[in-house]
């Protein structure tokens, strides 16, 4: 061992303060940044810069939620505004570096957002709350120091201090927060549970296995706030007595784990974890562990049994994991986001959140807008606004401009809501009330190109995959339910196999241990009693009316519009097309593929889908 | 580690395995993150390291396998050098990624889960990936690829 010094801190410079930077930039270095292309910007951007020689900073940031215009970058001035460039490139790094950075004229152009005028996107925050991500986007989530200037651990040093551990609980109790991974269970009402429990050993649980297709806000909020997260967990800790915490991650997700890791070092070396925590009695350690790919270790016995090192199969309920949990010690376990909202509720107090929603849904809710909307990200919205408020006005309407037909909430569990039904507000109950759940914030949109029977079959294939196999209701039924789908999208649904859907969801619904397979047949369930009359068109007249299911097309040339330019025939990979140059062409329909290339490549509309 | 002597007839793979297993004996929940550690260092699980697994934790054999088996990460076939994985999300199936799927499929000439026969290129398809606003959506090894067209997702694969 090198000679022992006392514990030194960070080696300090000497410091000389640099002159203020004339401006700060920011890169959205997110996932979905980084799969845009944000690390080739910012190497761009780099490299620009050393020719310019300018007085500035250059930092990273995590997602801001404005997804759908990629590689995002935000500049800082020296008077306080903020500009917002969107679909960044390498290529406009040149002109942007020498308009905006040199000369001081911001490239209108490509603005997405800016403090000094007001733009189209704007509509994007207009409805928008943001409590959970409320830094996302707006800092380093690498660096303690940021997450702390922007008030970070002030919850935790009030409840440590402050506030005995009932007043804790009760503080989150009257804000109303249910938990946001999908059942909408009252927070408080879970810590009171695990506080009660008899034990000389708690733990503290956050559930980051976000495994509906379709979401994404858990992996945001982590990789954009991880602190955040982590600050709520440890108020959790406080409040119902643990001294031990489980991050349980997907792997699919490296950035956020990466991210988690940092920040549990980081908050460790400014003793914000480990023993005697400011100075307190408390003390509390934090773990990671990445989960392995599994859909239903998102239900908490199964993913505890995860974090044991056994399958992650459910066990029947009771003992409630508050009472028997992991190592069959009391534990607590919340979604990403429910811990992510608890430091800004000690903060700002539990009336302030309760003022936000609806009688019986408090506070903001995150959602992941994707599929055919023309603004797709993360939002976050007051409960209590419309379906149709958030896809029309924050996710700016259907891409493409084509119409609305539904939008699936809560995945592989939830539902698809009719655009007729796009005035329901968004709260537990009444989504509920549609057949769809609310669930952890997935909102997949739809148009009338998307068929419905394939939406249903889509997610049975999923959940019949994903299903354990404990009990034989959600192992054979949920295969059973599948092969019918399946033969409908095919052209040989029969009389009589809707109404065989529909008995068989009811037998899973009530056979099954978990919430994945008592909700696996939502999907089906919802579209049938919506969309019964797509189904009718598949099984009786063997026609899918969206045009999608391959099967039940007929790729036909209309005589009359065939000029004969051959286009079709020679993207036709199985040269079923036919026919002289400058006369209308034929298709085969026996050796048809139905690929679709014939109708991508004609240029005169001659090619007819039915 | 770089001993390697030439004669004796210990296992390459042994020595990664043994410091895997040194850090993780006696800890509880430690089957999981080991298997994890394994397969990032051998690529996948193979019988050997099973049964190093099964004799350095002291778990049994047959469990390991159960939990090997339950959950779609661990593989215990060997992969090709770069692993790609398109993505099957809602998003990204609204988005068209079984057209995507296709065009990767023909045009390495294998099918979902198969590796090509030079052994580059093993391809799969995942669940979802979580950047369902970029969808339709692919990762090779590491790096993630959105907005695809069928024909810009098998131009990124052949430029590996």
């Amino acid at each position: 061992m090198k000679k022992a010094t006392s514990k030194t801190l960070p080696k300090k410079k000497a410091v000389k303060k640099p002159a203020a930077p004339d401006y700060r930039i920011v890169v959205g270095l997110g996932s979905c940044g980084i799969a845009a292309g944000g690390h080739k910007v910012k190497a761009a951007l780099m490299e620009n810069l050393k020719k310019a020689k300018l007085n500035l900073q250059v930092s990273d940031t995590g997602c801001v939620g404005m997804c759908y215009s990629e590689v995002l970058l935000d500049v800082h001035d020296k008077h306080g505004q903020v500009y917002t460039y969107g679909n960044m490139t390498p290529d406009r790094m040149p002109r942007f570096v020498d308009e905006h950075l040199a000369k001081g004229q911001p490239v209108a152009d490509w603005l997405v957002k800016a403090s000094d005028r007001a733009l189209p996107d704007d509509s994007f925050y207009a409805k928008q709350k943001r409590i959970v991500l409320r830094n996302c986007g707006q800092m380093d989530p690498e660096k303690i120091e940021d997450y702390m200037a922007h008030g970070g651990y002030q919850a935790l040093g009030k409840a440590l201090k402050k506030m005995t551990q009932d007043e804790v609980i009760k503080e989150v109790l009257d804000s109303g927060l249910r938990g946001r991974g999908g059942a909408g269970f009252p927070t408080g009402r879970k810590w009171q549970f695990a506080r009660g429990s008899k034990g000389d050993k708690k733990y503290i649980v956050c559930n980051g296995d976000e495994g509906d297709p379709g979401a994404f806000m858990d992996r945001s909020v982590l990789e954009g706030d991880p602190h955040n997260v982590l600050e709520g967990m440890l108020i959790a800790g406080y409040a119902i007595g643990a001294d031990e915490g489980y991050f349980y991650v997907r792997a699919e997700y490296p950035l956020a784990v990466e991210r988690i890791k940092m920040a549990i070092e980081q908050a460790k070396k400014r003793g914000f974890l480990g023993k005697n925590i400011m100075g307190t009695k408390f003390s509390f350690e934090m773990k990671i562990k990445e989960g392995a790919g599994a859909f239903v270790c998102g239900e908490e016995t199964a993913l505890m049994a995860s974090i044991e090192g056994q399958r992650g199969m459910p066990r029947l309920r009771p003992p409630f994991p508050a009472v028997s949990g992991l190592w069959g010690k009391p534990t607590n376990i919340n979604n990403v986001e429910t811990f992510a909202n608890v430091p800004w509720i000690i903060l700002n107090g539990a009336a302030a959140f309760a003022s936000l929603g609806t009688e019986k849904s408090k506070g903001s809710k995150v959602f992941a807008l994707a599929g055919k909307i023309a603004r797709g990200g993360l939002v976050e919205v007051p409960m209590g606004i419309t379906i149709n408020e958030i896809i029309h006005e924050v996710g700016g309407g259907i891409k493409d401009g084509r119409t609305f037909k539904a939008v699936q909430m809560g995945g592989p569990s939830g539902g698809c809501i009719p655009a007729a039904l796009g005035n329901t507000i968004v709260d537990y109950d009444s989504v509920g009330q549609t057949g769809a759940i609310m669930g952890s914030g997935g909102m997949v949109v739809m148009d009338d190109t998307t068929c419905m029977v394939d939406i249903a079959r889509f997610f049975l294939d999923f959940t019949q995959k994903e299903s354990c196999g404990k009990c034989t209701f959600c192992r054979v039924g949920t295969k059973r339910m599948l092969e019918i789908l399946e033969r409908i999208t095919k052209g040989q649904g029969r009389e009589g196999d809707i109404e065989l859907l529909l008995e068989l969801a009811e037998k899973i619904k009530i056979s099954s241990l978990c919430g994945l397979g008592q909700t696996a047949p939502n999907p089906v369930l919802t579209t049938v009693k919506y969309f019964r009359q797509e189904y009718e068109a598949h099984i009786r007249d063997k026609q899918c009316p969206a045009h999608s299911c391959k099967e039940l097309l007929k790729y036909e040339i209309i005589p009359e519009k065939c000029i004969g330019c051959t286009a079709c025939a020679r993207v036709c990979p199985v040269t079923s097309i036919s026919g002289q140059v400058k006369k209308p062409h034929v298709i085969d329909q026996e050796t048809c593929i139905k690929c679709g290339n014939c109708v991508a490549k004609c240029k005169f509309d001659a090619i007819k889908v039915r | 580690m770089k001993k390697a002597a030439g004669k004796t007839k210990i296992n390459p793979d042994a020595g990664k395995i043994n410091q895997v297993l040194a850090k993780y004996k006696g800890n509880k929940g430690a089957l999981i993150p080991a298997l994890q550690e394994v397969q990032v260092a051998l690529g996948f699980l193979s019988q050997d390291s099973l049964r190093a697994i099964s004799q350095g934790l002291a778990i049994p054999l047959s469990q390991i396998y159960g939990v090997a088996t339950f959950y779609t990460q661990f593989r215990l076939k060997p992969i090709g050098q770069h692993l790609v994985r398109v993505c099957h999300g809602t998003a990204c199936h609204v988005g068209g990624a079984e057209k995507v799927s296709a065009a990767i499929e023909a045009g390495l000439g294998v099918r979902d889960g198969e590796t090509t026969a030079d052994g580059k290129f093993t391809v799969e398809s995942v669940a979802c990936l979580g950047c369902c606003s970029l969808a339709p959506v692919m990762m090779v090894d590491n790096d993630t690829f959105g907005r695809l067209t069928p024909e810009s997702a098998i131009k990124a694969v052949k430029e590996y």
